[in-house]
């Protein structure tokens, strides 16, 4: 283990750690950045949308040793409308005619059968009319815009409405990201690509609500005490959570690689790919955006709060007298009253300010047996 | 969810055993509930066991904004459904989706070309003349009905025309097809001088229960043909029903049932259509104000319709009984087969009889939509064979067992000993969704369809999760440096907060993607709200009573360095709690 195992232990102790919070406007610039990217790859190139939005029909054939481009012809030809072909990992074609409708699909199914030499009942013909997958989005949409407003509801409710707008602003942010890399990238849009990025919603707030979690049992007394400042209290909850977001993202990637690599790799195009490949980018970028912008973006909310203001007034007042005293506090305090116990220290942090809580509690007590 | 009260997880913690015992009885049940069943597979959808998917998307009609409400689509459900399984079609279902789709699941090894015809084309309604009819059946040689008068009309091609008067009251055949079929057809206006018959005196028409009918027109082999057709056509029969005039083309005479007034199936010899469905404009149920005769159906034609129709009611107000009727059928059945009284120009007519005002009102559905009280267009058809979605299952369960061992080799090397704990959980898990998964398709008629597959294979992340958080929690509390058993105990409240949350959050999301999507979204959507809610409960009834009870283990107790829960490796204080440690500055940033 023992690597992930240490860091982990070290980040718990705090002896490690990324300042998330500190270096948030980076890591906003980026996310910026890659959102700008996203609209802009949208607007200027955007979405190959998949047969399902134009209507039209695919055929799937089983092993065949027509080629691409040959059957492509044939496609052509048998429809008078444009085919994209596509070679699947079992030897069979996949060939998508835009623009047709039923009766067209039977007389092209047969003609494509008598051309490629295969028994027409072998051929398998999808065919979808421009309003099922727009239908599909459009209650995708539906769905997305009453999830968010109840997740927001209820994580104002659970938690505050500060974690709810962040988490809100993470989501959007994981859907762009999706959406732009599909328009910069190419890959088409189908309806599975819809159920995947359907999929994100939950998972990228999965991922920001056990964040969201430690850092609100993390912050429970804060104004309480005089260490921290809520940003630093924040970075800390990220750092101590790091071990099992990394654990989470992993071994949620690990099955959508499976699903990724076998149904594109080796059946080619599909339904499994389709989904697989927007969750295994959704899924990534949910987990970049509960660490690098989510909780920053709390941390920031918070700091505006005249209490948390105070608070940090405070904390710099006293890290000013302790530089002043020479008397270096931080090293011992980490870890020592305030995180590790949060039950039973939070109150014991009152006291002098250097001296550490444990001593404090000794001396009130009668010596020896304490049990 | 039967979490635990708060503050009471002692008492889970005391008696372990009894929560294993609990699921481990409950999966034994519902596996033996399974097999009892007999249905130890899950019932797989249409893209993976092969077959027809047709969805139907209803369409607006211009002046008609609230055609589409759940009463209409329910109809149409019930007509679909008549339709498709009348061709012997088994197991085929229809179902409404979302709030105007109707979505048609043909199993393979049926004919779906057919099907689709059967279900996709909307209106198949035709006015053909009346050639010849009788009562069909056993019912032909009784009495045929009781209001019939014997008034033989002496014409040669003389039939058994069961009709009854038009003060027969008709049966309520509340269903859409089989109509009562004594209806009267007059003009909207008044019935002019010339007419021929007035419309209340020749309602008596003749019952004679003759069954040797002789259709007019010359005798060549087609209408011999006919003629043998229509003698061994057996309307009480439903198969001969659905298969009478099967096939036949509206310029050719064909034979084709119907029910009368009073239930009984008759059987008619039609000649060539002459007015279709589509030439209709309107149609409408009236209530006769005027007169007070009750409710009627009106019909409005379009201006080749009306011409049309001017011709044909000419000719046939000059015939006898039963030639002076006409036949709506629909789908090859009589709907309806007002006589007519006289020559309608207008452009409109009514039929008349006595309705009541659902029966009014359902014929002027179906004349005005065919046989279904919408129209649907295609908007998508599915074909599958076996094979593609055998293999797309076969690559999904590859994908999956690939994505579960990934997912074990890392718990293993990360979490060693607690992987244990962590892959029987999993295999508890997926082994509960098996056997739901099998329950669920005979009892609410899930079936598992690929992106479903999908939905399970990305629950296993969403599984696993909730163990991560409870180990790292448990490793939290070693680090603080306490023993491994108050440490499981410990950490388990604030884990259980942490999964409650989450997982509430995720089955949020997919119930509100089941109940508002259609189609295959909704296969997704509801696999991964019934593995969000499995995971809790095997989290709760399963994960945590056994991490008690290898607490107890030396194994696992003494922190084997291989327990994954060794204090040291975890870098775990001293075990003296208060002394302070040398730690590394740290956070001397400011924010």
């Amino acid at each position: 283990m023992s690597k992930l195992g240490t860091l982990g232990a070290r980040l718990h102790r705090g002896e490690i750690g990324y300042d998330f919070v500190g270096k948030r406007k980076i890591w906003y610039g980026i996310s910026i950045l890659i959102t700008i990217t996203a609209i802009l790859g949208l607007t200027v190139r955007g979405l190959n949308m998949g047969i399902e939005f134009q209507g039209g029909a695919v055929f799937t054939t089983e092993r065949t040793s027509v080629s691409v481009t040959q059957a492509e012809t044939y496609a052509e030809e048998a429809s008078g409308h444009d085919a994209i072909v596509q070679k699947l990992g079992n030897g069979g074609l996949r060939i998508q005619v835009a623009g047709i409708d039923t009766a067209q699909s039977d007389q092209i199914n047969e003609q494509l059968a008598k051309d490629l030499k295969i028994d027409a009942d072998k051929i398998n013909a999808e065919l979808v009319g421009p309003s099922w997958g727009d239908q599909v989005a459009n209650k995708a949409w539906q769905g997305l815009a009453i999830f968010m407003v109840l997740v927001v509801i209820y994580l104002a409710i659970a938690f505050e409405w500060r974690m709810a707008l962040a988490a809100l602003v993470a989501l959007i942010h994981d859907i762009t990201i999706t959406v732009g890399i599909y328009a910069l990238v190419g890959f088409e849009v189908t309806p599975g690509t819809v159920i995947g990025l359907l999929t994100i919603l939950g998972y990228s707030l999965y991922d920001t609500v056990v964040v969201f979690d430690s850092l609100k049992e993390q912050t429970k007394d804060i104004t309480k005490q005089t260490r921290y400042t809520y940003s630093e209290v924040a970075d800390r909850s990220i750092n101590g959570t790091l071990v099992r977001s990394i654990n989470t993202t992993v071994v949620a990637l690990l099955p959508v690689g499976g699903l990724l690599f076998i149904g594109g790799g080796v059946l080619g195009a599909g339904m499994l790919n389709d989904i697989s490949l927007s969750l295994f980018v959704g899924l990534a970028a949910g987990a970049y955006s509960s660490i690098f912008i989510a909780t920053p973006l709390v941390a920031d909310l918070k700091e505006r709060e005249p209490q948390m203001k105070a608070l940090r007034k405070r904390v710099l007042a006293k890290r000013a007298q302790a530089a002043a005293k020479g008397d270096s506090l931080e090293p011992q305090a980490v870890g020592e009253a305030y995180d590790d116990e949060p039950e039973d220290a939070a109150p014991a942090v009152v006291g002098p300010r250097n001296q550490p809580a444990s001593r404090t509690r000794g001396r009130g007590r009668p010596s020896g047996k304490r049990r | 969810m039967a979490a635990p009260k708060k503050g009471r997880s002692a008492s889970a913690q005391s008696r372990p055993g009894r929560s294993l015992a609990l699921i481990l009885i409950a999966i034994a049940a519902l596996t033996g509930g399974m097999f009892y069943s007999g249905h130890p597979t899950p019932r797989l959808g249409i893209d993976l066991a092969g077959g027809t998917s047709i969805t139907l998307e209803a369409k607006n009609e211009p002046g008609q904004p609230n055609a589409i409400n759940k009463t209409n689509m329910d109809t149409a459900v019930d007509i679909m459904n008549r339709r498709v399984n009348g061709l012997g079609v088994s197991e085929a279902e229809v179902q409404t989706q979302g709030d105007k789709n109707i979505i048609v699941n043909i199993p393979k090894g049926t004919n779906s070309k057919q099907a689709r015809e059967q279900v996709g084309t909307t209106a198949k309604l035709y006015f053909r003349p009346v050639l010849t009819t009788e009562v069909s059946g056993a019912a032909a040689t009784a009495s045929p009905s009781p209001s019939a008068s014997d008034s033989a009309s002496g014409k040669p091609t003389d039939k058994a025309s069961p009709s009854a008067s038009s003060s027969a009251t008709p049966s309520a055949t509340a269903t859409s097809q089989g109509r009562a079929v004594t209806d009267a057809l007059k003009a909207d206006t008044t019935p002019s001088a010339g007419s021929s018959a007035s419309a209340s005196s020749s309602a008596s028409a003749g019952a004679s229960a003759d069954a040797s009918p002789s259709p007019s027109g010359s005798a060549d082999d087609d209408t011999a043909k006919l003629q043998a057709e229509y003698t061994a056509l057996d309307c009480t029969n439903r198969e001969a029903r659905a298969k009478a005039g099967e096939g036949a083309r509206p310029t050719d005479p064909t034979v084709a049932c119907g029910q009368n007034s009073s239930g009984q199936w008759q059987k008619y010899i039609l000649g060539p259509a002459e007015v279709s469905g589509t030439d209709i404009k309107k149609a409408a149920a009236v209530y006769d104000t005027q007169s007070a005769a009750g409710w009627k159906v009106t019909m409005d034609f379009t201006s080749g319709g009306a011409k049309k129709f001017a011709s044909i009611t000419g000719k046939l107000a000059q015939n006898q009984s039963p030639q002076n009727q006409f036949a709506i059928v629909l789908d090859g059945e009589v709907v309806s087969d007002p006589y007519v009284s006289q020559a309608l120009t207008g452009g409109n007519a009514e039929i008349s009889g006595s309705f009541s005002q659902t029966e009014a009102q359902d014929l002027a559905n179906m004349l005005k939509y065919g046989a279904l009280p919408l129209t649907f267009t295609e908007a998508s058809v599915t074909t599958v064979t076996a094979a593609l979605g055998g293999e797309q299952l076969q690559a999904g369960l590859i994908a999956g067992a690939i994505g579960l061992a990934l997912v074990v080799i890392y718990l293993v090397v990360y979490y060693r000993g607690l992987s244990l704990i962590a892959v029987a959980s999993l295999l508890v898990s997926a082994g509960l969704t098996y056997v739901l998964m099998s329950l669920l398709g005979p009892t609410i008629g899930f079936a598992l369809n690929l992106p479903a597959v999908c939905g399970a294979i990305v629950a296993i992340g969403i599984t696993a999760d909730s163990f991560i958080v409870y180990f790292e929690r448990i490793r939290d509390e070693i680090r603080e440096g306490r023993s491994l058993r108050p440490a499981v105990e410990r950490a388990w409240p604030r884990a259980r907060r942490t999964i409650l949350v989450s997982d509430f959050v995720s089955f949020l999301a997919a119930a509100v993607l089941f109940i508002v999507t259609v189609g295959k979204v909704q296969g997704f959507a509801f696999t991964l709200g019934l593995t969000t809610l499995l995971d809790v409960v095997v989290v709760f009834f399963f994960t945590k009573p056994l991490m008690t009870i290898l607490a107890r283990k030396k194994f696992f107790a003494s922190g084997h360095s291989w327990s994954g829960l060794d204090p040291k490796r975890l870098g775990a204080k001293p075990p003296l709690r208060r002394t302070r440690r040398a730690s590394a500055p740290v956070d001397t940033k400011e924010a």
